[in-house]
């Protein structure tokens, strides 16, 4: 992907883009089983190709995701647009900073970006990568869950080093197949923000993908024409037969289905970019509704939702032995008393059980891909903890909202009074985890 | 009655891996009776220079679907595709634009 992204910021000087871009680089060979050496060689190549770019330029290795905080999971809010004069102000300010940056490129030769990375991975760190992707059971969840870390990764370097957007070299063939592939995976709903131009679930970081009008074919050739230096490094993928995962068999499907009839991905595409991001039926405009733990689009499962097949199937994930939803519904003025109680409980019940809290907070495609990872455990820590504060707070949420109508139906002072200090106890209880 | 030939064969884009890793080869075709062209060419490569897993490169009589000819910096569409009849000095590149090699 390196490359192409390159060959859209190499157009620069004739285009003359109004921003500031920054080059990111993964390094995923971790993941891929690639040795230490064969990385070290990735990296160098690359970090030749970056300084000759001249743009700040960060390397990352996919190892870092375990030490991401939780917060990249958050949606944080978007900052305002500016005005026309702010505008104008930005547009100034970048002119003369070109101008800075030009004076400066000619009294030194190669303007060092020191961005680099922050050190090597350390060994354990590497080890607990490995130790992740060797326990998904099928290649497909493996890509699915190197994408996920991938975005988080980029999105925590975007969030830290100011970039408001991302800019990825998604070309028109690849989101076809990404298409059909998310269809295959259950991700139906979220089509319209995995191959839109722009994707904005994050909130303050905006994904774009500007290649996406190109098919391979055509960048292909630009970069044999141009001479752009490529890299190429393995993937989780590299060398696997056509049906070991769903990826590789639409990416299949679809090449070979060009070959015959040349307007497939185009028509694939078009349609695509047809697709609208509506809200869902019945959320308000405000408040769009919880969103998934791990993909971060507004969750597509009601988990109140038991009388269809599609409610009955997802709901059936959840272990039995959790009954939060029967206690809820017990009528008597004690329940708030037995309701803490329930809160502590429910906090015990649930450490026995986390799988059930992270499933449960997942949209269905991502429920069905966890389904291969027997254990949550080697995930990183970073999404055990939101998944855990995210649990707690929306029992809090339950536990406050069911207090507080039983006081009023009561009438009773007392009750009332006992109500409210449980209802304040239960949040007490909970709130402990909250920072 | 055709000549030896003598061709530059190029991989890129990952099409490598299959080579040994090795992106240029100059080869020198022997003399055969039937003119070169690209599906003999496919055969020889076949059988001399794919070092694994052939079904990752050449799917029946072509190419797999999703790698790039490009002859000449031309794409091979444009001169035949299988039928294109191999010059001496001609440059075959073929790139992969396939996500896993």
């Amino acid at each position: 992907m390196l490359w192409q992204v390159l060959e859209g910021l190499s157009q620069d000087s004739a285009k003359r883009l109004r921003f500031v871009p920054g080059v990111v680089f993964a390094d995923e060979g971790a993941a891929c089983g690639q040795s230490p050496e064969d990385r070290a060689k990735t990296l160098a190549e690359v970090k030749l190709v970056l300084q000759t770019v001249g743009f700040p330029w960060h390397i990352v290795a996919l190892e870092e995701v375990f030490s991401l905080p939780p917060s990249v999971l958050r949606c944080s809010a978007r900052e305002p647009v500016g005005t026309e004069g702010a505008y104008k102000a930005a547009v100034d300010s970048f002119l003369q900073q070109h101008h800075a940056l030009g004076e400066e490129k000619q009294s030194r030769p190669c303007p060092q970006h020191p961005q680099g990375r922050a050190g090597l991975p350390t060994a354990s760190q590497t080890e607990a990568l490995s130790r992740l992707f060797n326990s998904v059971k099928t290649l497909t969840a493996k890509e699915e869950l190197l994408q996920t870390l991938r975005t988080h990764l980029i999105l925590h370097v975007a969030r830290t080093h100011g970039y408001s957007k991302v800019m990825t070299g998604d070309s028109c063939t690849r989101l076809a197949v990404k298409l059909m592939t998310s269809l295959a995976l259950g991700r139906g709903a979220f089509l319209a923000w995995d191959t839109g131009f722009s994707d904005e679930r994050h909130g303050d970081v905006v994904v774009v993908r500007p290649m996406r009008e190109h098919t391979l074919k055509e960048v292909a050739f630009y970069n044999r024409l141009f001479a752009v230096p490529s890299v190429f490094t393995p993937a989780v993928d590299t060398k696997a037969p056509e049906k070991a995962s769903i990826h590789r068999l639409m990416e299949a499907f679809i090449l070979r289905l060009q070959a015959q009839f040349p307007s497939t991905v185009s028509t694939v595409y078009r349609t695509s970019e047809k697709l609208v991001k509506a809200p869902r039926d019945g959320c308000a405009a405000g408040s769009p509704g919880p969103r998934c733990l791990l993909c971060m689009c507004v969750l597509d499962v009601d988990t109140a939702d038991s009388a269809t097949a599609f409610g009955a199937q997802t709901s059936s994930q959840l272990p039995q032995t959790q009954p939060p939803v029967a206690e809820a519904e017990a009528p008597t003025v004690s329940r708030c008393r037995s309701g803490m109680g329930r809160a502590q409980h429910c906090c015990r019940m649930e450490e026995d059980d986390p799988r059930a809290r992270v499933i449960e907070q997942l949209c269905y495609g991502c429920r069905v891909n966890m389904k291969d990872l027997p254990s949550l455990d080697p995930l990183p820590p970073y999404i055990l903890a939101e998944a855990q504060l995210r649990s707690q707070r929306a029992e809090a949420e339950q536990e406050i909202q069911e207090c507080l109508p039983e006081a009023h139906e009561d009438g009773a002072r007392p009750g009332a009074t006992s109500a409210e200090q449980e209802g304040a106890d239960g949040r007490v209880a909970c709130d402990h985890p909250f920072v | 009655m055709a000549a030896p030939l003598s061709v530059q064969v190029e991989f890129g884009g990952g099409a490598e891996l299959l080579f040994d890793g090795v992106k240029k080869h100059q080869v020198t075709l022997p003399g055969q009776k039937e003119p070169w062209d690209i599906r003999n060419l496919l055969v020889w490569i076949k059988k001399n220079l794919l070092k694994e897993r052939p079904e990752l490169f050449i799917r029946g009589d072509s190419v797999r679907p999703g790698i790039l000819v490009l002859i000449n910096d031309a794409d091979w569409e444009l001169l035949g595709e299988l039928d294109y009849q191999l010059q001496d000095q001609d440059s075959i590149l073929f790139i992969s634009t396939l996500h896993g090699g």
